[in-house]
């Protein structure tokens, strides 16, 4: 096994093995904290399927809000679990991704065009839910009606947030795992042709408009589950904070900072962020609302002009270059 | 069904939203057109013209016309500084890029806001009257900012045609090298259209505060709105921004009369969707 | 007037011009012929300073232009006429002819500039108002042409005016670059045309793969040997 490989199944070990590490009084937070990065990196690995091939999207909020609340409101309504209800729910939304791509992939709709329009379906997605407040809550939020019990398999409730620690690992493990199979597939190769020139990629037989959309499909459907897991860990849907604008670039924000086109760049962007809110959260109290997305805003806007392939990309950039220099010739980009 | 009267007044009522609508269109239309980026935090500009104006009015006791005036100015000064701070530096960045800076900036300048202002809604209080016009009440606020939008409109027309550097910065979006061989400064260029684009912000921003609330999180609001009517109207599209803004102020307006207010927002999204899908690169397609 | 001293430019990685070198005298007309992929856009594109050379000087009437941008350079008197003519589309005759005088020099003798434009071209004076895009190859050229002179230079580039043209169009383009000339207009000419060009101008260069090979004056070079060479490059 290669040395890369033997460390990576260490790392997952050592992951695993965490949880029975005795972390003091504030474990319950740490679990919390340790918990909303993998979820959140599995999100951000899910977007960055679309945005490492020039599929820009600032909605993604919308796919996290409907796979939420879809499981939420089937399980509230109609009692239908959430084992079942996920599924249901990342179904209706990989045909709502698929209604909004088909366009947007036949009709060459990229770019900038593309980040308004997803834009726009990310913004009328969270107004839908706050509009249908009567069943969805509306700007309140809704809460997942459990028996009262701690603890219910049906409902994937947990008294010991470590058994979600094992849920949230075991999520960001196959999003990894799905993003390197992307990586290594005719996909990634046709994706990378299309998003340099669509037109050229089209006269060579690639099918443009299926791949886009299989690659739409895909994101949307782990960003679904990425948005059942949320809801369902935290017993709780907010069309803010799972749905809108300020999540969807959340989320982009994040990626970028790890870095778009590296396999780890969403987790170490993620996990940054994450660190930096909770951080700034516990130094500054309530005192200054608003002091970390400041600090993100400027930050993105910093990394955008002066470190666009993001930390761990620049890393692995400069890693990379280190190994080419004997024979001088650096390698494609891996 | 409802009174045809209520309905009558949601069609005016649509026709003076559609004209301070059309304002933010054109603006981000034509830094879009030119320089070839969104400013994903146009609409977080106009928030902070509108901050800029309120806080003339109420905290040094400006007479509203002449903050309005200033607020033109904060706006075009804004539109310098981006270009300047943030468009320069990634002019030639992919698309992406691009879009995440200006993206950055409208987080920046939200969280900046509710730092420095809280989430609080503040509105400037202006007493004018409401009219009434064959059974219908018209309010004179709304009426007044629908003529001075129309009028800023054509003021940037007028700029654009008559003028040397209008027609320049017409001139540069078609053929950037062409203009240069004529002696005129792309990058010179690009500057005034940003100050032009940020002014018009501005003039939005100084209509939009005696209508509206303002919060840090007033971009939200009118944001993807403004970004839609850009979209239908076919990117760049000056023309057809003006006319998706008023389609889609109609349809928001009378949509709410009908149903309920955020419904007639969804009604308007949910349109735009289905026009997406059916004329994608917008009802006016911008030429080439 | 304009010397060239040992140029060489290029795109990115590579080089389209190496070391060339040339001149031409106040009043004079010079074309610099030769085939496909020569490098005369590219050497055309470094007077003007739309690229930047990488060596050599560019001297005009004394002044040093090379690597200036290129409001610069046409402030000192050079106008390029670019391959495709490169019109504003959806301006108007009226507003090219307009974009052409920008430079504060040329706004101030507009109206004069204007109407040496419409003498020389009747057909603009027709349509001002008519969109750029929509004229016929033969009127697009012509403003083209039109348009370099509202800058009032002293030299004017030419860069493959007769491309696109029917033949008829290309008898009666250079019919009206000689009248230019006439009007007192120093000229450079990159041409494919050899045979129609070598009867308007007074020397001559030939480019090959970016360096030239041949110099010498119009009338000596209009025979067989040289305009094969110019087309086909042996």
């Amino acid at each position: 096994m290669s040395g890369a490989r033997l460390l990576g199944l260490a790392g997952v070990v050592a992951l695993a093995l965490v949880p029975l590490l005795p972390l003091g009084p504030a474990q319950e937070y740490i679990w919390h904290v340790i918990i909303q990065i993998f979820l959140w990196s599995f999100v951000g690995s899910a977007w960055s399927l679309m945005g490492r091939f020039g599929l820009v999207s600032l909605g993604h909020g919308a796919f996290l809000g409907v796979g939420a609340y879809a499981t939420v409101l089937l399980w509230n309504f109609y009692g239908m679990t959430p084992w079942a209800g996920a599924g249901l729910a990342i179904l209706i939304t990989v045909a709502f991704a698929l209604v909004v791509a088909y366009p947007c992939s036949r009709f060459q709709v990229v770019g900038h065009y593309f980040g308004l329009v997803t834009l726009a379906v990310g913004e009328v997605i969270r107004l839908l839910i706050v509009a249908e407040r009567d069943w969805t809550g509306g700007s309140l939020g809704v809460t997942l009606t459990t028996g009262g019990t701690a603890s219910d398999w049906w409902t994937l409730q947990f008294a010991d947030k470590r058994v979600f620690y094992y849920v949230g690992l075991a999520a960001w493990l196959f999003g990894l795992w799905v993003w390197w199979r992307v990586d290594r597939s005719m996909a990634r190769s046709a994706m990378e042709a299309i998003g340099e020139d669509e037109t050229a990629a089209a006269s060579v037989g690639i099918r443009v408009a299926r791949f886009k959309m299989a690659i739409t499909a895909l994101s949307a459907a782990l960003t679904a589950l990425g948005g059942v897991l949320l809801a369902l860990y935290l017993a709780y849907a907010n069309p803010d904070t799972l749905a809108g604008i300020g999540v969807s670039l959340r989320i982009v924000f994040a990626v970028v900072l790890g870095g778009m086109y590296a396999l780890l760049g969403p987790f170490v962007g993620t996990a940054l962020t994450i660190a930096l809110s909770e951080y700034l959260r516990i130094y500054f109290g309530i005192k200054l609302i608003g002091i970390a997305e400041t600090i993100y805003g400027l930050l993105l806007i910093v990394f955008i002009i002066f470190l666009p392939a993001g930390i761990y990309g620049s890393i692995a950039q400069a890693a990379r270059r280190r190994l080419a220099r004997p024979s001088g010739r650096l390698p494609l980009r891996a | 069904m409802v009174d045809p009267i209520f309905l009558l007044e949601a069609v005016v009522n649509g026709i003076l939203l559609g004209g301070v609508l059309a304002l933010l269109a054109l603006g981000l239309n034509l830094i879009f057109g030119v320089i070839d980026i969104v400013w994903i935090a146009y609409v977080d500009l106009v928030t902070l013209c509108m901050y800029g104006v309120y806080f003339l009015v109420s905290l040094y006791g400006w007479p509203l016309w002449l903050a309005g005036l200033a607020g033109i100015g904060i706006g075009a000064l804004l539109g310098v500084l981006v270009h300047l701070l943030i468009i320069t530096p990634i002019l030639s960045s992919p698309p992406i890029n691009q879009l995440l800076a200006t993206g950055g900036l409208l987080f920046f300048i939200q969280s900046v806001a509710t730092l420095l202002w809280s989430t609080d809604h503040r509105s400037v209080r202006v007493s004018l009257p409401t009219l009434e016009v064959g059974g219908i009440f018209i309010s004179f606020t709304r009426l007044l900012a629908f003529g001075l939008a129309i009028l800023a409109m054509v003021a940037l027309y007028l700029f654009l045609t008559r003028t040397y550097t209008g027609t320049a910065i017409r001139a540069v979006s078609q053929d950037r090298e062409a203009i240069a061989l004529m002696g005129a400064r792309p990058q010179r260029l690009y500057l005034v259209t940003s100050a032009v684009g940020g002014a018009m912000a501005g003039v939005a921003g100084a209509l939009l505060i005696i209508q509206y609330a303002v919060h840090p999180y007033f971009g939200g609001a009118f944001g993807p709105l403004t970004f839609m009517i850009c979209v239908l109207g076919g990117l760049g599209n000056m023309v057809g921004a003006f006319a998706a803004a008023f389609i889609m102020a109609q349809v928001i307006s009378v949509g709410g009369v009908l149903v309920s207010t955020e419904m007639g927002y969804v009604i308007a999204f949910v349109i735009f969707i289905v026009l997406m899908f059916v004329r994608p690169g917008g009802i006016f397609a911008r030429r080439a | 007037m304009l010397e060239l001293h040992a140029v060489t430019a290029g795109y990115g990685a590579f080089t389209a011009l190496w070391d060339v070198s040339l001149r031409v005298g106040q009043g004079e007309a010079v074309a610099v012929v030769g085939p496909n992929g020569a490098g005369k856009t590219t050497l055309l594109r470094a007077i003007s300073g739309l690229i930047a050379p990488r060596a050599g000087r560019i001297a005009f009437e004394g002044a040093e232009l090379a690597g200036r941008p290129a409001y610069e350079i046409v402030a000192h008197g050079i106008a390029h006429v670019p391959e495709g003519r490169r019109l504003f589309p959806q301006l108007t005759v009226a507003e090219n002819l307009k974009m052409g005088a920008f430079l504060p020099s040329a706004r101030a003798h507009f109206r004069e500039s204007l109407e040496r434009v419409y003498a020389l071209f009747p057909v603009l004076a027709e349509r001002p108002t008519q969109r750029a895009g929509s004229l016929s190859g033969g009127e697009q050229q012509m403003l083209a042409v039109g348009r370099a002179l509202m800058s009032r230079p002293k030299l004017i580039l030419f860069d493959e005016p007769s491309m696109g043209l029917a033949p008829v169009m290309v008898l009666r383009l250079f019919d009206l670059i000689s009248r230019v000339r006439e009007v007192g207009f120093t000229i450079l000419i990159v041409e494919q045309n050899v045979r129609q060009v070598l009867k308007l101008v007074d020397r001559a260069y030939l480019l090959e793969v970016g360096r030239i090979k041949i110099e010498g004056r119009a009338a000596d070079l209009a025979e067989q040997d040289f305009v094969r060479q110019a087309y086909v490059g042996l």
